[in-house]
């Protein structure tokens, strides 16, 4: 058994997954139960002035058949008073002191408004506070949301005055709605946070009704931009925290957000440099009990690896995220079919004809089946064929040998040095 | 004992399959992989682009999934019912060994299920070009050589001795395999076209054969087969004892109620009718149903989906087992059955092994109802009235253009079916009438 603590910017957590701020941490109740069904922490629904939610809120993306691909919301901070939620977060912390509880906060960009909720939510004894500047619906018409984290200034001041004020650590909730996250996430290094936090939600439309051509969601007939989560923004998420992750002069912790369903996509987050992570669509879509296989998958992983903690993890896969020029020019793989894999759908040869490189084609075999070959000498190894291959190990993409490596930076380099 | 109650008519007319459930129709649709060159349709004789349709299930597109389907068969869902797809489309689709076929024939079902119930209007007719074809029998081949000349611009006239057009499927598969109302819809999407269906007309008879011959550009013969062949052995005629062909025929009529109920049922012969007319026996009351064949479970010519079906309805099979006479009581109705013991000897011309008689092995069966399935008879001296080339009934044509030794004379469907094993599929009638028509089509613009 590996040790699947976790020290989060010094927060130290018994897993690493908890449940991101949202619908599931709305109450004490709800975070009661997920603390007992195994999460490690819990980000309470982000706490600030109350407000008014309308109906309905969600919509899902289906894909093949399959529910909530992608999720969006249009649902804002809590609705509840804050004299109700400290309560509650006083009390589930009481019961569980060994869980981490974080609280999720949003206030308008004064000073004293932050200085006034970080005391009033440090005195319930949270074990951290994460400044959410990511929602791009609703409060950002406020000046809240993603509207003030979207504007790296904004960033910095906020999370410097939360810090003025603050005992535990300020984790700084990034917002994907922005050309470079390391913008932001910069700033909020400058504003001396102690930690990030991303994705929050993307920008979006979940879709049109095509019977009565109202939005999805809508409220009477009238719909609004969401923000988008789920399995299907995982790889944005995931790039972003890599981008992050790889800055040599930016060491925060990052907490990594954004389509995690289950212990895959968390070690996914890990190795690419998140400490702990937080998942809300996956819980929202099954319920609290997902995290028993996140547990136990995770702990399988590890020992099958050979590691003795989940810290082990963190950030291995960093130093092979580079830029595109600095990738081997010379690298050459090709697909290769394997026969007795084959199940014949001949979607790879369709792909390839019509929209890769024109190199699998027909042949007829020894006992006069037709059956199908990659002509190696024009594949490009672009992975088209493996990637629509339905058939497990009926395509394999194989390394050729090649000359010594040279990157586009390093062929410029020469290039200029010895003139074209 | 008392008439049976519509609720207890359930067991024959309702289909023993269900319709998929729409969850289950998307997540199977959502499973079919989309090949590309998929042996699934080159698996049809008729070629349905089963990928295609699928998809458009899984998009909602359903009147384009039912016009894929009954583009390429207007017999679709008909076929979705009573094709053998198990040897076709199903048993060819790429997932059989990876994981399990895509239900192929149920989503087809489910398709032409909605054309129906949206009374879609799939097909439209061309400018008429001002020739006339004729088609002589209204069954699967016929009505099929009708849609396509009539898309075509041909003003077709379909003359059908029956009361209802349809053929087999309106008459001759059991209702709760295929209910009478798919094969009457897909008559009428036929109907649709302009095609004019004269029915209760027999050529030959309620019309002369030169009239036919003399009034169209050109002809389809698609007249199928005929009732099952005489046994010729003694008793044949006693009351109890019914032609298979006729039997489902009438009870697809709906004009068997309770006649059968407690009786204790022999069927001779073992192909697809065969059973058809034992399992409809049992669902009609009859307490006993044994099916005898002279040869065994080897050489018959069922499918095998067909026979566990029968074994599951409580058939019983007899093989090895030949019938001598039947025997009467004093009111001329059947009550035995003398059989006799058979043993298989070489192989004979069909490449099935000879049955031949063991001596002195007689033995008898209560019976108080018989039913003769051993195969059809063909419409031999209607094909000689009409002066066509045949081999025992079986019309011969040429492959390329399916026309018959009369030029005028196309022919498609049972009426061409040959020596292969057990009965033609609708699926093939429904392709050879298709290419009746392209061929008719051929040969008239050929002479423009």
């Amino acid at each position: 058994m590996a040790d699947l603590h976790v020290d989060f910017a010094g927060i130290k957590s018994k897993n690493p997954f908890w449940l991101a701020s949202g619908p599931p941490t709305n109450t004490g109740y709800q975070v009661q139960r997920a603390f007992e069904a195994g999460w490690g922490g819990a980000v309470w629904k982000t706490l600030g002035d109350p407000i008014i939610n309308v109906t309905s809120r969600f919509a899902g993306l289906n894909y093949g058949g399959q529910r909530v691909a992608g999720f969006n919301n249009i649902e804002l901070i809590t609705d509840r008073p804050l004299e109700v939620n400290l309560r509650e977060i006083r009390e589930t912390k009481r019961k569980y002191p060994d869980h981490v509880i974080i609280a999720s906060l949003m206030v308008e960009p004064q000073a004293e408004k932050w200085h006034e909720i970080v005391k009033r939510v440090e005195d319930v004894g949270v074990d951290g506070l994460e400044l959410n500047f990511g929602c791009p619906h609703g409060m950002a018409e406020r000046g809240m949301g993603s509207a003030s984290g979207q504007v790296p200034e904004l960033v910095e001041k906020q999370t410097y005055w939360a810090k003025e004020a603050a005992e535990t650590q300020v984790i700084v909730k990034l917002t994907p709605n922005i050309t470079d996250i390391t913008a932001t996430a910069y700033a909020a290094t400058q504003g001396g946070a102690d930690a990030v936090s991303m994705i929050n939600t993307i920008n979006s439309l979940m879709g049109v009704d095509l019977d009565t051509w109202n939005t999805i969601p809508n409220v009477a007939g009238k719909g609004t931009h969401g923000g988008y989560c789920g399995p299907a923004v995982k790889p944005i998420a995931l790039s972003m925290v890599a981008e992050c992750a790889g800055q040599p002069d930016m060491n925060l912790p990052i907490s990594g957000i954004g389509g995690i369903e289950n212990w895959r996509d968390a070690a996914e987050f890990m190795l690419m440099g998140a400490s702990s992570v937080q998942v809300c669509t996956a819980a929202m879509h099954h319920g609290f009990r997902i995290v028993e296989d996140m547990i136990d998958g995770l702990n399988n992983y590890l020992d099958e690896k050979g590691l003795t903690s989940a810290m082990d993890l963190v950030g291995q896969t960093v130093s092979k995220y580079m830029k595109w020029g600095d990738l081997d020019l010379n690298h050459k793989v090709v697909a290769q079919i394997n026969q007795e894999h084959c199940i014949h759908c001949n979607k790879c040869q369709i792909a390839c004809e019509d929209t890769a490189h024109q190199c699998i084609e027909f042949f007829t075999d020894t006992e006069g089946q037709v059956a199908l070959k990659v002509r190696e000498e024009d594949c490009v190894g672009c992975n088209l064929c493996s990637i629509v291959c339905p058939a497990e190990g009926a395509i394999t993409m194989i390394e050729q040998p090649t000359s010594a490596p040279m990157t586009w930076n390093e062929r410029q380099r020469l290039l200029s040095t010895f003139g074209g | 004992m008392s008439l049976p109650s519509d609720a207890q008519l359930w067991k024959i007319f309702d289909e023993v399959k269900p319709d998929l459930k729409p969850k289950k129709v998307m997540e199977e649709a959502n499973r079919c992989l989309f090949c590309s060159d998929a042996p699934c349709v080159k698996a049809c004789p008729t070629g349905i682009d089963i990928p295609l349709f699928i998809k458009k299930i899984t998009t909602g597109n359903m009147k384009g999934s039912a016009r894929v389907i009954m583009e390429a068969n207007p017999m679709g869902a008909t076929c979705a019912r009573v094709c053998p797809t198990e040897e076709l489309c199903e048993g060819a689709c790429v997932l059989n060994d990876a994981s399990l076929p895509i239900m192929i024939g149920d989503l087809q079902r489910h398709a032409t299920n909605w054309a129906m119930k949206n009374h879609s209007q799939l097909f439209e007719v061309s400018e008429p070009n001002g020739l006339k074809v004729a088609i002589i029998g209204g069954g699967p081949a016929g009505l099929s050589s009708a849609r396509e000349l009539a898309r075509l611009g041909y003003q077709v006239t379909i003359y059908e001795k029956n009361e209802k057009a349809g053929g087999l499927d309106t008459y001759g598969i059991v209702p709760f395999r295929l209910p009478q109302d798919i094969a009457l819809w897909e008559v009428e999407q036929v109907e649709k076209l302009g095609v004019t269906i004269q029915t209760n007309t027999e050529v030959g008879k309620d019309i002369p054969i030169d009239a036919v011959l003399n009034d169209f550009d050109a002809i389809v013969l698609a007249v199928g087969m005929a009732n099952v062949p005489p046994l010729t052995v003694p008793g044949e005629d006693l009351d109890g004892v019914y032609d298979a062909i006729q039997l489902i025929e009438r009870v697809k009529d709906g004009h068997v109620r309770d006649q059968f109920i407690g009786k204790n049922a022999v069927v001779i012969g073992a192909g697809n009718t065969a059973i058809d007319a034992a399992t409809c026996l049992k669902r009609l009351g009859a307490s006993r149903v044994q099916i005898i064949y002279r040869r065994t479970e080897e050489e018959m010519s069922a499918y095998p989906f067909e026979f566990s079906f029968a074994k599951q309805e409580g058939i019983e099979f007899r093989w090895l087992t030949q019938p001598v006479q039947m025997i009467g009581d004093e009111k001329n109705q059947v009550a035995k059955l003398e059989c006799m013991h058979m043993k298989l000897g070489d192989a004979d011309a069909s490449g099935r092994c000879r049955p031949i008689e063991i001596e002195n092995s007689n033995f008898y069966m209560n019976a108080d109802v018989v039913v003769k399935a051993i195969g059809q008879q063909r419409y031999s001296s209607f094909i000689e009235a009409f002066d066509l080339e045949h081999e025992q009934g079986v019309v011969k044509i040429d492959p390329e253009t399916m026309q018959t030794s009369n030029p005028k004379v196309f022919a498609a469907g049972d009426v061409i079916f040959g020596n292969g094993k057990g009965e033609a599929m609708v699926v093939a009638a429904a392709e050879q009438g298709k290419q009746a028509a392209y061929a008719i089509h051929k040969h008239l613009l050929s002479k423009v």
